[in-house]
């Protein structure tokens, strides 16, 4: 029998052929001390409450979780991932558990009281992520005094 | 892209903290993220020094015997893992069943799919939720949420649920034959690419 395809492998070779938006600068904002800074996690999960709103396949905007919710789904419309992962332990996309242990010892200031999932399926450009619902996540993450972000891509 | 500050993790796609139940490791992905915002200019971007393969090797997951021979198999099979399925939900206290259905109609939704796999019309079989792509999403998450219950050994490594559901079991052969005779009967792509991953 012939070794099968992989997916991941089969995935990776479609993604990396894909073209990208190129930016001519790279936005740079030094951020505080780790050891002060408020931590957010931003993830293209699609991950939303149980029975709570569901972003549709290429929906552009986002949805925001409390950081008290933790019983969430995975939303994601993708057969391509490995979806068990998320079952066994959220922490492997969605990590607040550790974030909660690092703001526990001290290594970072504080978590952030509300954390953001946008939908992985996206148009190759994402042009209206860019131009639309990023910017409104990003606003709302200044509002919560957001200084550091972690995007975890799914 | 130039993005101002990325750690590269070769890691199963859908595991981007690296290794489920596993807080080292994930911290020690995390210490090297926020390592990345003490540099002084960027873009800044490392490799994590790990790469993890998903080799897609299949769970060892014993299943319930055949208990009634009329019925479809995969329809049978689903109401033998019900009581692991909900024993999982119940542990985890959430599930990603409900996209298009409840668990009750997982195996209605088979036999649905039976009937598309033995040649009937797509477009007539009636499919709970109507959506071929919504209606596969719940039956993996059925099977696989069940199929943690069920595991022999440690925490399944990256795609092996997916493995097991696909080439193990009655539920999964009958979703890609289900998927082929879409693709056969003239569908978009849409309707029938995305009931499984691209390579199957």
């Amino acid at each position: 029998m012939p070794p099968k395809t992989l997916g991941d492998t089969m995935l990776r070779a479609h993604v990396s052929a894909l073209p990208v938006p190129e930016f001519a600068e790279t936005a740079w904002t030094p951020p505080p001390p780790l050891s002060e800074a408020r931590v957010a996690v931003v993830t293209t999960a699609a991950l939303h409450p149980e029975g709570g709103e569901a972003l549709t396949p290429f929906a552009t905007t986002y949805t925001v979780l409390d950081a008290s919710q933790r019983k969430l789904v995975l939303g994601h419309w993708s057969q391509n991932f490995d979806r068990s992962a998320f079952t066994i332990d959220p922490n492997v996309v969605y990590p607040l558990d550790r974030l909660d242990e690092l703001a526990a010892d001290g290594t970072i200031g504080s978590v952030a009281p509300r954390h953001f999932a946008f939908a992985g399926n996206q148009p190759d450009d994402v042009s209206a992520v860019r131009l639309d619902g990023g910017p409104a996540c990003a606003a709302e993450l200044k509002a919560d005094g957001v200084d550091v972000v972690l995007l975890t891509p799914v | 892209m130039r993005p101002p500050r990325a750690l590269h993790c070769e890691f199963p796609i859908g595991r981007p903290l690296g290794k489920p139940g596993d807080a080292a490791f994930q911290h020690d992905v995390l210490r090297r993220a926020f390592a990345l915002l003490e540099r002084e200019s960027g873009p800044v971007l490392e490799d994590h020094p790990e790469v993890i393969v998903a080799d897609e090797q299949p769970i060892s997951c014993p299943m319930p015997a055949r208990f009634d021979p009329d019925l479809p198999p995969a329809v049978d099979e689903a109401r033998g893992i019900r009581g692991a399925y909900d024993r999982s939900r119940a542990r985890r206290g959430v599930t990603n069943v409900g996209r298009a259905m409840d668990p009750d109609t997982v195996p209605e939704a088979l036999a649905a799919l039976k009937q598309i796999a033995d040649g009937a019309d797509w477009k007539s079989v009636r499919l709970p939720g109507k959506n071929t792509v919504a209606v596969t999403l719940d039956i993996r998450a059925y099977y696989e949420e069940a199929a943690l219950e069920l595991a022999d050994g440690p925490a399944p490594g990256p795609r092996a649920a997916e493995a097991w559901f696909f080439e193990k079991t009655e539920a999964g052969a009958l979703v890609l034959a289900a998927r082929a005779e879409i693709k056969r009967q003239g569908a978009q792509e849409g309707i029938w690419l995305y009931m499984a991953p691209v390579q199957r």
